[in-house]
């Protein structure tokens, strides 16, 4: 059976009955992890009030940041501070020298472009190349398929069009979230899954950007965090005192 | 497919179905629409509870017709597809398995 995950909750965070209502509302729908993007200045009480929530409806919760950085030198500097901090770092690229930087960055997560202006997508052939090779994935949020109707709509799908197809052949991950700021824009998987068929992501294709992807990613950086990560396919299994004959 | 329709004010069966008709020609046109052979078997207003027959081909363009519904009459809406079964019979056996 499946694990859904959906990496971009966009609740009130001040609002603990907003937060609580969709935590519940995802859990309702069949969601095991939630990823909300918190504050860089958030405090460690608020997220473990985060945690006790998420706990009390049984679903997982990710912490995460969401970074919309101007140029690629303040995207740097936002990353080597807070890389440690946040299980998942999603950066919404709105120049294309941030979004060359954050894609061949291994730092990065998650590539995101804004719905509503076409012209700032920059997920072409070379902005794929660099994600695969620094293991990003691509984020797709379906609140903007939802809001958007007529033109709009036609521009957005158009560009997911290409940019399904783009990181088809590269083979970079595709991670669709909700990107919903209130429970009435909540669908289950199985609904985004039907809707991203609209711009040409199969079924299969499009639940395991649902499962498997924001899993991946999720396991991943938990892993890097752990205190026992020392560098990729290296880690502290036991320490020096349990060793026999030290 | 059993449908579940969360809504504030309470909705007509000639809305929904006028609403779900008009999201499959805005995604689908009049072509994709001509495929589906939709009907709205029943509704039950008071629970929000809605079994759609369609052609087993455009399942997918009917889930996702009915997910990309937000508003019915200027209000917010919301439609999640419970169950997708084979026939009627299935379909009500199993949500009446779930309900318990």
């Amino acid at each position: 059976m499946r694990t859904f995950v959906d990496l971009h909750l966009r609740p009130s965070i001040n609002d603990l009955g907003h937060v609580e209502e969709m935590v519940r509302r995802s859990s309702g729908l069949g969601y095991r992890s939630v990823g909300i993007p918190l504050p860089y200045s958030i405090r460690e009480e608020k997220i473990r009030q985060l945690r006790t929530i998420c706990e009390n409806v049984r679903i997982n919760l990710v912490t995460r940041i969401d970074l919309a950085p101007k140029t690629s030198g303040e995207l740097l500097r936002n990353l080597r501070r807070f890389r440690r901090k946040f299980e998942i770092i999603s950066v919404t690229c709105n120049s294309k020298s941030v979004a060359r930087q954050a894609a061949k960055d291994r730092r990065v997560d998650l590539l995101a472009f804004s719905p509503g202006f076409p012209c700032r997508r920059f997920f072409d052939k070379a902005e794929a190349e660099l994600a695969s090779k620094a293991e990003g994935a691509l984020e797709i949020d379906m609140t903007s398929l939802l809001f958007l109707t007529g033109f709009p709509r036609i521009r957005i799908l158009s560009s997911l069009r290409k940019e399904v197809a783009v990181a088809r052949n590269f083979k970079v991950p595709v991670v669709i979230s909700s990107g919903a700021t209130d429970a009435g824009l909540l669908r289950g998987p199985y609904d985004y899954a039907a809707l991203a068929t609209l711009f040409d992501l199969s079924m299969p294709l499009a639940l395991r950007g649902l499962s498997e992807n924001p899993f991946s990613v999720v396991d991943r950086n938990r892993r890097k965090l752990n205190s026992g990560y020392v560098a990729p396919g290296l880690f502290v299994v036991r320490d020096v005192k349990h060793c026999l004959g030290v | 497919m059993a449908l579940k329709v969360e809504n504030e004010e309470p909705l007509s069966e000639k809305d929904l179905v006028g609403a779900i008709w008009n999201s499959i020609l805005q995604l689908f046109g009049e072509y994709g629409a001509s495929q589906t052979n939709l009907y709205l078997v029943e509704f039950t207003p008071k629970n929000g509870y809605a079994i759609l027959r369609c052609s087993h081909k455009a399942v997918d363009v009917i889930r996702a017709s009915v997910v990309a519904i937000t508003r019915v009459n200027e209000k917010p809406v919301a439609i999640h597809v419970m169950r997708v079964s084979g026939t009627l019979r299935a379909l009500r056996q199993k949500l009446v398995v779930e309900s318990k």
